[in-house]
């Protein structure tokens, strides 16, 4: 907690903090001129919470990123898609600053706060813990808080358990409060629906957009499936080493590149999340109660739905 | 009364023991068991520098200590070999390496068994000024970053998105650990000492529901080994060190197989 603070503060002194090495420096002789020349012709967005313009990692000789810009906003849900083994991984790696770019660099707000939600999370039992304290662990809440997220995620009945004793769907809930407890401007979720069922993401997903509109954070989730995204994604970004294509849901599924990358018959399935009650064009009109789901398919442009 | 060769090996085993708890959790926690071994094992060195040198010989363990858990550190950077195998290589690597630099020192015989079993009766005052100045050195730190290590032994890779600088954090945890084994060598010796920090963490496992708790078990039963193994080693005649580990061990065994049948019911 204040041990954080204190050893962030004094590197805080200008508006954006370098979290890397950007290829000024002697080892890239390319890069320099190439770096150049994306940072002129996309100026960082002044408004991001972290952003970052041809970022580049190479690992065992394999590029597994290539000049990939993103910002990501307050208030603003992006989702990041592509086929397994594109990088997305890597990319959330390297803006939450676990691993070094070999080009460029990653800009964070001075006071970007991460709350981070895992890829997985294996308890190790040796350590004794109670879901209270691991909570309070993260940083920056008081117990009070506490409950009352852990209510909000519905695992409050999990409270004096230890972490080793509950069951994959708490514990990924568990892990989202303690990231929400530290009211971060910033929620970073790698896969967080994997392993759990179709109704159990659907409620996740709402969870989340309405967590960002209570608090106005910025949310970077990654998916697990290519054909199903967040409805209340501001922004889809594909991404295959390289970003493919951007936009929002409706309109990636569109794009050539994503049929390029997922194939038409992916395209054509692409679906999204959809919640009624941002979705008023809704077929039949009728009021469905609230935390009801469907998922749509859009239809990919030429492509006629196979039966 | 006690003799005062037996009040040394009382302050110094429960200095150790005190001192131990919280490492020993953190190493059990972190699963760096081998690690230590192989940093213990390599003290054998450190104890020929210092003869060689004339140096004291904790510092002259100190030294290797470190340096060899900084070369563990770096050598655990590359992906190619796992962490387990290359300590497979440098603990016996250093085990050689100090049986043989110790055999080249000249002058008075080495007492090998000595070193490599401790004899917790030959506690100088020096070496309870080393236990005592070391040990509150070491649990100050450990007291300042409990947080961050703890966060770390959690899950590392959250901890660090959430700021937590792993490397600085690992390095002085690192040096406590060497700190720990050079001052704990003596007493216990080079192949028992990271008994002194492993068993009473897995003893008091089993028994407590919050990590400091867990420390406290782990003192309380590794201090009450150290009186009883004492006893044992006094009144039966059995060497110190491994009394003191072997009452250790029972209560680990006792504290295990309670959570297995407790568990199967």
């Amino acid at each position: 907690m204040a041990d954080q603070q204190g050893r962030a503060a004094p590197r805080a002194r200008h508006a954006h903090d370098h979290v890397a090495r950007d290829d000024h420096g002697p080892r890239c002789p390319q890069g320099c001129a190439h770096g150049a020349a994306a940072a002129e012709t996309l100026p960082l967005n002044a408004k991001a919470l972290i952003s970052a313009r041809g970022l580049g990692v190479t690992r065992n000789g394999r590029d597994l990123l290539t000049g990939v810009d993103i910002d990501i906003c307050e208030r603003e849900i992006v989702t990041l898609i592509g086929p397994n083994g594109a990088g997305k991984t890597t990319l959330v790696r390297v803006l939450l600053g676990l691993e070094r770019p070999d080009r460029r660099s990653v800009l964070r707000r001075r006071d970007l706060r991460i709350g981070y939600v895992p890829q997985r999370f294996d308890v190790d039992a040796v350590i004794p813990m109670t879901v209270e304290r691991f909570l309070m662990l993260g940083g920056g809440a008081r117990p009070e808080h506490a409950v009352a997220i852990l209510d909000e995620v519905s695992a409050g009945p999990t409270r004096h358990q230890q972490l080793n004793q509950l069951s994959g769907g708490e514990l990924q809930r568990v892990v989202l409060a303690r990231a929400l407890l530290r009211q971060p401007n910033l929620l970073v979720l790698d896969e967080p629906v994997q392993g759990v069922d179709y109704s159990g993401e659907a409620e996740l997903y709402n969870l989340i957009a309405r967590l960002r509109d209570d608090r106005g954070f910025g949310v970077l989730l990654v998916s697990h499936d290519l054909h199903i995204v967040m409805a209340r994604s501001d922004r889809v970004i594909c991404l295959n080493h390289h970003v493919c294509c951007s936009g929002i849901p409706e309109t990636v599924a569109q794009h050539p590149a994503y049929s390029r990358l997922f194939g038409e018959e992916a395209a054509r399935e692409f679906a999204v999340y959809r919640h009624h009650h941002d979705h008023s064009h809704d077929i039949a009109g009728v009021p469905h109660p609230a935390g009801e789901h469907e998922a749509s398919p859009v239809p990919a442009p030429g492509g006629s739905r196979r039966a | 009364m006690l003799e005062p060769f037996l009040l040394r090996a009382l302050v110094a085993g429960l200095g150790l023991a005190v001192v131990a708890a919280p490492l020993g959790c953190f190493v059990v926690w972190q699963r760096m068991a081998y690690f230590g071994e192989t940093v213990a094992q390599a003290s054998l060195i450190g104890v020929a520098l210092g003869l060689a040198l004339q140096l004291d010989i904790t510092l002259g363990v100190l030294v290797v200590a470190v340096a060899i858990a900084f070369l563990l550190i770096l050598f655990g950077q590359q992906e190619v070999v796992a962490l387990d195998s290359i300590l497979g290589l440098l603990h016996h690597a250093a085990l050689a390496l100090g049986v043989i630099a110790t055999s080249m020192i000249r002058g008075q015989p080495i007492d090998l068994m000595g070193f490599l079993f401790g004899d917790v009766f030959a506690v100088t005052y020096q070496d309870i000024v080393w236990i005592i100045g070391g040990g509150c050195a070491v649990l100050a730190i450990v007291a300042w970053l409990w947080q961050p290590l703890l966060r770390l032994a959690v899950h590392e890779e959250l901890a660090a998105a959430e700021g937590v600088d792993r490397r600085r954090v690992r390095m002085v945890f690192t040096v406590l650990l060497a700190v720990a084994i050079a001052v704990a060598m003596k007493i216990v010796g080079i192949l028992l000492v990271m008994a002194f920090l492993v068993v009473p963490a897995v003893a008091a496992r089993p028994l407590t529901g919050s990590p400091e708790r867990m420390v406290a078990a782990a003192a309380l039963i590794a201090g009450s080994s150290v009186l009883a193994g004492l006893w044992l080693s006094a009144t039966l005649d059995w060497p110190g060190g491994p009394s003191i580990v072997i009452v250790m061990s029972a209560a680990a065994g006792l504290s295990l197989t309670a959570a297995s049948l407790s568990r199967q019911r």
